[in-house]
């Protein structure tokens, strides 16, 4: 029982979702936020590996998020649909509900090799050099993109609304909400397993103490490219799932700012906390959306919000703790890993 | 075959001479010591032994393999663990997760038996826990598993980091400085500790240490350095009459 | 060809001079604190902002008579501008920075505050003063010296020996003065200073003038040589100066002060050869290289743990 316990409730609220959405009872703006939910929880709780958990400053997260959005937008409407920059397509459209999965991984994928170019350079160095690192990988990224005209360079890249025909095609339900659900619970399995695997424990050893870590025998070059690389490829699934879920995607929407907002739910959330990271996504999510009457307003509001609760919670919502060390009890009901 | 080999061994740190030219052999089974005045380089040696420093020149031989070139990962991997001068326990890990993480030479499963949950894994995470709470209980601190080290007592967690260390199954244990900062009645402790480990324990034990009490009666054999050169060598008895040694340690003016 | 080198060079050295000072508020701060100052650029924003008041008001925009000539304008506009723009840097560092150190909140929590605090810089000039761009006055006429085929503006030399003065200063007060023995001090050893009686929290609001009027500077100098202001003209700025600051090797002035020109010879250099588009792509590449070969920047030492 005590193992179902998740799984059905998961199951239950997927149900839910997709029957909402399925009988228009929350309409197409509803559904927006929440898919931007489940894309902003994949974001903050994978760069939560890197900067809450192994304790480094990873600053150029969007970049990853942008070489998944575009290698996915790209392979999803070179393979499913008909397009000017592409011709034909590669294979049935009909087979898009199907191929979808797999053009997400391969933009994730892609994500993780990028990471991996840029985990090497710092191995060689500590904490803030890391930043510099990564501000100056996603500076390269977005200005790759635009100088690569057969993308659309700085216009952007669209077409993927007519992959989420072609799939809708095959049926009539609401795709997007579908993938960004799955993906996003993926996601938390796949950091969980691996923070509470004995091989994911030296990821927090590095954070503590680096020296002892490498002398009693934890492989710290290897761990810290395999922890950046599932990060940097997890954020590239949230780009592939966002580049979809909005229909276009523009180098601009992967800038630095992109990666602030990043930083901003991981640090809000607690640092290695993955619940902190889940919860401070939703916040944030919602709380973009509930100020956007403000309109520019917004812009002074939240960052000032933030600055204030900070004062306030200078370790963030949830510190290092995850929700079941708040509540012990909570551990009866579910057994999640 | 003596398991631990030094040769001619030389280490500069911007032209600073820590360590020069030492030739040290340690044989298997025997519980030895590394003293000298502070500065004189025996951290230095450790560090270098365990692969933190590449030596400027000389060679190590661990049971005829060269260390040469190996990271720190290897070298513990090879059988030698240790201990820190001062605590260097991850302090905000449980006492259990901190010696699980210790076995990562052994792991024996990969990322996609971890991601899947294969049996294997599953398996190999069940004897590693297994084998960590096996030295907890042996060492009577399996109460303390879930209890972080930083709310234990300072003699416990050098105890909770020697176990740390012993978790690896190293063929050679260095201790640097155990007896460090505590009370006397916990070095007293400290001592039957380290000769019921040496007992226990299918290792050889090389250990720094100021507090004479202890080197005196638990080591059989002691190395003496003085500015990163070996002055003496031998046992108990010998060191405390040997005069270099006095001179290092007292000044040429005492004798 | 050799004219055309001299002249990019001269390009060069004013946008590196614009990097360098920016860069060397960044170091400051970062060398006393470890405080990755994110607002920094955004503190240059304000400068020129500040600078455009004062200068307009003096020049009678704002009907007040005007009462002296452009030079003079300039002349009372820098310090002012100087000492205003510290205040704001203070003012941010009094208000968020101070109260997260003293409740020991960890070091990353005051770089993302440090983050906020520069969007309600930006976000709240938006606000305020609208979207529309303001045009910076001019105080002082342009004089064109001619040197060959080699073209000189007083402003560009003017940039140039203000940076490079600015640096001696700066340099003079960390080596040579009480005050600049004690920001070392602390970076070295944040613990123990307090206990040898040095007013910690005087010293770091010293280093938040220094590194702020630095900022101001820089943003009268960058207003002047482009004098088009917009409430985000400081992030991209920041950010660059941030990663020369690095490159330098961060918390070393000399670091700060050389990495940011040569950032801005890569640049110039970069947009000579390719087309304009491809200056950060190039320009970073080449820093990533540099950073991968010498990771702890040009002037920085490999810090070492000891155990």
């Amino acid at each position: 029982m005590k193992r179902l316990c998740v799984p059905i409730l998961l199951f239950l609220l997927l149900s839910l979702l997709m029957g909402l959405a399925y009988f228009e009872v929350i309409d197409l703006y509803i559904q927006t936020i929440i898919l931007f939910m489940g894309i902003n929880i994949i974001t903050s709780t994978s760069l939560n590996l890197v900067n809450g958990n192994m304790g480094e400053f990873s600053c150029g997260h969007a970049g990853f998020i942008a070489v998944g959005a575009y290698v996915s937008s790209v392979l999803s409407v070179a393979l499913f649909t008909k397009s000017k920059i592409f011709g034909a397509p590669l294979l049935p459209p009909e087979l898009a509900a199907y191929g979808f999965p797999f053009v997400l991984i391969c933009g994730g994928i892609a994500s993780a090799l990028t990471g991996l170019l840029i985990a090497i350079p710092s191995f060689r160095t500590r904490d803030d050099y890391l930043a510099i690192i990564t501000i100056a990988a996603n500076y390269i990224i977005i200005t790759a993109i635009i100088n690569i005209d057969k993308i659309g360079g700085a216009r952007g890249f669209m077409g993927m609304k007519r992959v989420i025909f072609a799939m809708e095609e095959c049926a009539e339900i609401p795709w997007m909400v579908l993938w960004v659900f799955v993906f996003t619970v993926l996601t938390v399995i796949i950091i969980r397993r691996y923070m509470t695997s004995t091989y994911g424990k030296g990821v927090e050893a590095i954070r503590q103490d680096e020296v002892a870590a490498e002398i009693m025998s934890v492989n710290t070059n290897r761990i810290k490219l395999v922890t950046f690389m599932i990060s940097s490829g997890l954020a590239g699934i949230a780009g592939g799932l966002y580049a979809h879920a909005v229909g276009y995607v523009n180098p601009k929407s992967f800038d630095i700012l992109k990666s602030t907002e990043a930083l901003v739910m991981v640090y809000l959330g607690g640092m290695g906390s993955i619940t902190g990271s889940i919860l401070s996504a939703v916040i944030f999510t919602l709380l973009l959306e509930l100020l956007r009457p403000l309109q520019i307003i917004k812009w002074v509001a939240i960052p000032l919000l933030l600055i204030i609760i900070m004062q306030f919670r200078p370790e963030g919502i949830m510190g290092h703790r995850e929700l079941s060390d708040i509540f012990p009890k909570l551990k009866k009901f579910y057994k999640f890993k | 075959m003596s398991l631990l080999e030094i040769k001619d061994l030389t280490q500069l740190f911007s032209g600073l001479c820590a360590v020069s030219e030492l030739n040290l052999s340690l044989d298997e089974r025997e519980l030895v010591g590394l003293i000298g005045p502070n500065g004189a380089g025996k951290t230095t040696v450790f560090n270098i032994v365990s692969g933190y420093y590449q030596p400027s020149q000389g060679d190590i031989r661990f049971q005829g393999q060269s260390l040469a070139g190996l990271k720190p990962h290897k070298v513990s991997a090879l059988g030698i663990s240790r201990t820190f001068q001062n605590i260097r326990l991850w302090k905000e890990m449980s006492v259990l997760d901190n010696i699980l993480v210790a076995q990562h030479y052994n792991l024996g499963y990969g990322l996609g038996g971890l991601f899947f949950r294969t049996p294997r894994y599953l398996k190999r995470e069940k004897d590693i826990r297994h084998h960590a709470m096996e030295l907890l209980e042996i060492f009577k601190i399996d109460k303390y598993a879930e209890e972080k080290p930083s709310n234990l007592p300072y003699g416990m967690q050098r105890k909770v980091e020697i176990v740390r260390a012993l978790s690896a199954d190293p063929k050679l244990l260095l201790l640097d400085e155990p007896a460090a900062g505590l009370q006397a009645t916990d070095v007293s402790e400290l001592i039957e500790l380290i000769r019921w480990v040496f007992e226990q324990f299918d290792l050889t034990i090389w250990m720094i240490e100021h507090q004479m009490k202890v080197v005196m009666s638990l080591c059989s054999r002691i190395s003496v350095i003085d500015f990163g050169r070996l002055i003496a060598t031998g046992t108990p008895e010998e060191i405390q009459q040997n005069h270099e040694v006095i001179k290092a340690y007292l000044g040429d003016d005492q004798i | 060809m050799l004219d055309t080198f001299l002249q990019n060079l001269l390009n060069a050295m004013q946008w590196g001079s614009f990097y360098s000072l920016i860069a060397l508020g960044y170091t400051l701060v970062y060398g006393v604190l470890r405080l990755i100052n994110f607002a920094h650029g955004d503190i240059v924003m304000v400068g020129a902002y500040i600078a455009f008041f004062i200068s307009s008001a003096l020049l009678g925009k704002y009907g007040m008579p005007q009462v002296m000539p452009g030079w003079a304008v300039l002349a009372l506009t820098i310090p002012l501008t100087m000492v205003l723009t510290s205040l704001v840097g203070v003012t941010i560092e009094r208000i968020a920075y101070r109260p997260l150190r003293r409740k020991g909140a960890h070091r990353l929590y005051v770089v993302i505050t440090a983050l906020m605090a520069g969007l309600v810089l930006e976000n709240g000039n938006l606000l305020l003063l609208g979207a529309s761009r303001k045009k910076f006055p001019e105080m002082i006429d342009k004089v064109v010296y001619k040197f060959g085929a080699i073209y000189v503006t007083n402003l560009k030399v003017g940039v140039i020996l203000t940076s490079i003065l600015s640096f001696i200063v700066l340099h003079f007060i960390i080596t040579r003065t009480k005050v600049g023995m004690a920001m070392r001090a602390i970076s070295y050893d944040k613990f123990a200073i307090p206990l040898m009686g040095i007013p910690v929290d005087v010293v770091i609001v010293f280093t938040f003038v220094l590194g702020s009027a630095m900022a101001g500077l820089a943003g009268i100098l960058f207003a002047l040589s482009y004098p088009i202001l917009d409430p985000y003209m400081g992030m991209s700025i920041g950010w660059k100066a941030f990663i020369a600051a690095v490159v330098g090797g961060i918390g070393d002035i000399r670091g700060a002060f050389v990495g940011g020109f040569i950032l801005g010879i890569i640049e110039i250099s970069v947009v000579a050869v390719f087309p304009s588009s491809y200056r950060d792509l190039i320009a970073f590449s080449i820093l990533l290289v540099i950073l991968t070969l010498k990771p702890t920047g040009l002037f920085g030492v490999p810090h070492t743990t000891k155990i």
